[in-house]
């Protein structure tokens, strides 16, 4: 099989798996019935996207795993997705400056993801750069709302954004499945996306009158299976009924 | 107006609704009618909001990634439901603050069932097959009911209900025809929700409080008692169909009626969960009031922002 495209792909999908399974904790408890609604949509997005990708690392693998085996049984050290992804849902301050500091990633990761040589990838991104551009929207709205809001709303969103901030960096870093597949014209550069990725963000803080964390002290990890301790609540959640269950089908 | 005018258009206006004629937002209706109207709705957009509750529960265990996004597209579109609902019942001359505040202080009911715990993975399938199949046929009437937007909401949710339940049922037959262990889970969620089911079809109708003014307004088409008689007929054979057995010893087909004979509901059970005393009534208002509380500073800012950017917008055109 090819091992540095599986883990590449997994590397993409996991991302988008942790965020989706967050988001989904919060279906039914959201600040409004039409932000609750979005949200639940966000997820649903992202989580088509893991079945698409996940489907693919399965014809990859050539055994018998399926997209299930691949999302549910895999051990706590063998989930790549970066570190932002997993943090808990501490407030919806901290849900949306989670999403709006992975969208704006994400949507530029696929614009390149979308230049791919492999075919399947470049569908896959095709696809969903039309969902993450809504989800960037709807995020950042959110980051301009709570920043420019009230007094109240505003400490709330900087203290999201400080707390969060740390984990950005670990966007652009390189794997090696990074390296080999960016070589073959497969995968995306990472690091070239990070210039603009600040840009953006710093825009949108500055719009939201919102100050830029100046701290330049960065966790890293999560690319290479060493998490955050929520990640691992998060699986047992996840992983649960193939656990209990396992070998069964639903 | 005087007390004859006003007799005057109540009989004009009964007219109407005898000859099948939608009653919309701006027309003149009896007071009572109006009152009805948002008691009935907002009970229905409550039911579908808490109604979230019991199957959010299972989004983030879901067993694999397929039942996952189903089940996330099934709660968001009850979100949609009563979002509808609201703005239906809006056209009343209610705003939704004030339907949510009778929600929260208890004023207004929602459907008893959801207040049952969902304890298992199967209970998604039960809950869709007999909840959905109930609240089907308690709703199908309704998209002829004589209030317009409501009639019209109805049309849309029964849709989306039907496959719900559709896939509620796929959900337990795929568990019938599963391991020993998959057959035990969907039999002991239909025991748990067999008879809970039928209570939500709504008291007997000896004890209906609203049954004959609703039927004359075509709130209501058929009594509850036949509702759900209508609804035990429809759900046995699809249980025989997948191997589970109906937790009622006393069921049995009725040649001469056409119909199953069942036994006696518990409805001592029925009006301790009305009256908020079952297994979850506490945890769903908590869980409700929370989120609405919670929400405040939200909705706060985003009026805060919003006012703001129309002020500076007022200011650029100034």
């Amino acid at each position: 099989m090819k091992q540095n495209l599986y883990n590449y792909i997994l590397g993409i999908a996991d991302n988008s798996l942790i965020l989706g399974q967050r988001l989904g904790e919060l279906t039914g408890h959201g600040p409004s019935l039409e932000t609750d609604i979005a949200c639940t949509n966000i997820s649903l997005d992202l989580f088509g996207q893991v079945r698409s990708y996940f489907q693919y690392a399965a014809k990859i693998a050539g055994d018998d795993r399926t997209e299930d085996d691949i999302a549910m049984l895999r051990k706590e050290r063998e989930y790549v997705n970066v570190l932002l992804v997993e943090q808990p849902n501490t407030n919806f301050a901290y849900t949306m400056a989670r999403q709006f500091l992975f969208d704006v990633y994400h949507l530029l990761f696929l614009q390149e993801l979308e230049k791919s040589k492999d075919l399947t990838l470049s569908a896959i991104a095709t696809k969903s750069i039309k969902e993450v551009s809504y989800h960037e929207r709807f995020s950042g709205d959110w980051i301009k709302r709570l920043g420019d809001g009230t007094e109240e709303s505003k400490t709330k969103m900087q203290d999201a954004i400080d707390g969060l901030w740390t984990y950005t960096d670990e966007l652009f870093h390189q794997t090696e499945a990074d390296k080999a597949m960016v070589a073959e014209g497969i995968g995306v550069d990472v690091t070239k996306l990070k210039e603009t990725y600040y840009k953006k963000v710093n825009e949108i803080l500055e719009e939201a009158t919102l100050e830029i964390p100046e701290s330049k002290w960065f966790q890293k990890g999560g690319k290479e299976g060493v998490h955050t301790e929520h990640l691992g609540y998060l699986l047992a959640e996840l992983q649960y009924m193939q656990r209990a269950y396992p070998n069964m089908e639903w | 107006m005087s007390e004859e005018q006003i007799k005057n258009l109540e009989a004009q206006f009964e007219a109407r609704i005898a000859r099948d004629e939608k009653i919309e937002p701006k027309d003149w209706m009896p007071e009572k009618y109006r009152k009805t109207h948002i008691r009935q709705m907002s009970q229905h957009a409550h039911s579908e909001i808490v109604g979230m509750l019991p199957e959010g529960n299972w989004i983030t265990r879901a067993p694999s990634l397929r039942r996952k996004v189903a089940l996330l597209a099934k709660v968001q579109d009850e979100a949609g439901h009563g979002l509808y609902l609201y703005s239906a019942c809006e056209t009343l001359g209610i705003s939704r603050d004030e339907l949510y505040e009778q929600l929260h202080s208890g004023k207004a009911k929602y459907s008893s069932i959801f207040n049952y715990p969902t304890v298992t993975w199967a209970d998604m399938g039960a809950v869709g097959w007999l909840v959905d199949g109930a609240a089907i046929i308690n709703q199908v009437p309704l998209c002829n009911t004589s209030y317009g937007p409501y009639a019209r909401a109805m049309v849309r949710v029964c849709k989306e209900e039907s496959f719900h339940q559709r896939q509620g049922f796929e959900i337990m037959m795929k568990l019938a025809n599963g391991t020993p262990e998959q057959k035990e889970l969907a039999q002991d969620a239909l025991n748990r929700w067999w008879w809970p089911s039928l209570m939500m079809l709504g008291p007997t109708d000896a004890e209906s409080i609203h049954t004959e003014q609703s039927m004359k307004w075509k709130l209501k088409r058929k009594s509850n008692d036949d509702l759900r008689q209508q609804f035990i007929d429809q759900t046995v054979p699809q249980a025989e169909l997948i191997g589970l057995t109906i937790p009622d010893p006393d069921l049995k087909w009725n040649d001469e009626r056409q119909s199953y004979d069942f036994g006696a509901i518990d409805w001592d059970e029925f009006w301790q969960v009305v009256k908020g005393h079952g297994p979850m009534n506490k945890e769903r208002m908590k869980a409700r009031v929370g989120a609405w509380e919670e929400g405040e500073w939200v909705r706060d800012a985003a009026m805060a922002h919003a006012e703001k950017k129309q002020a500076r917008k007022q200011k650029q055109a100034i």
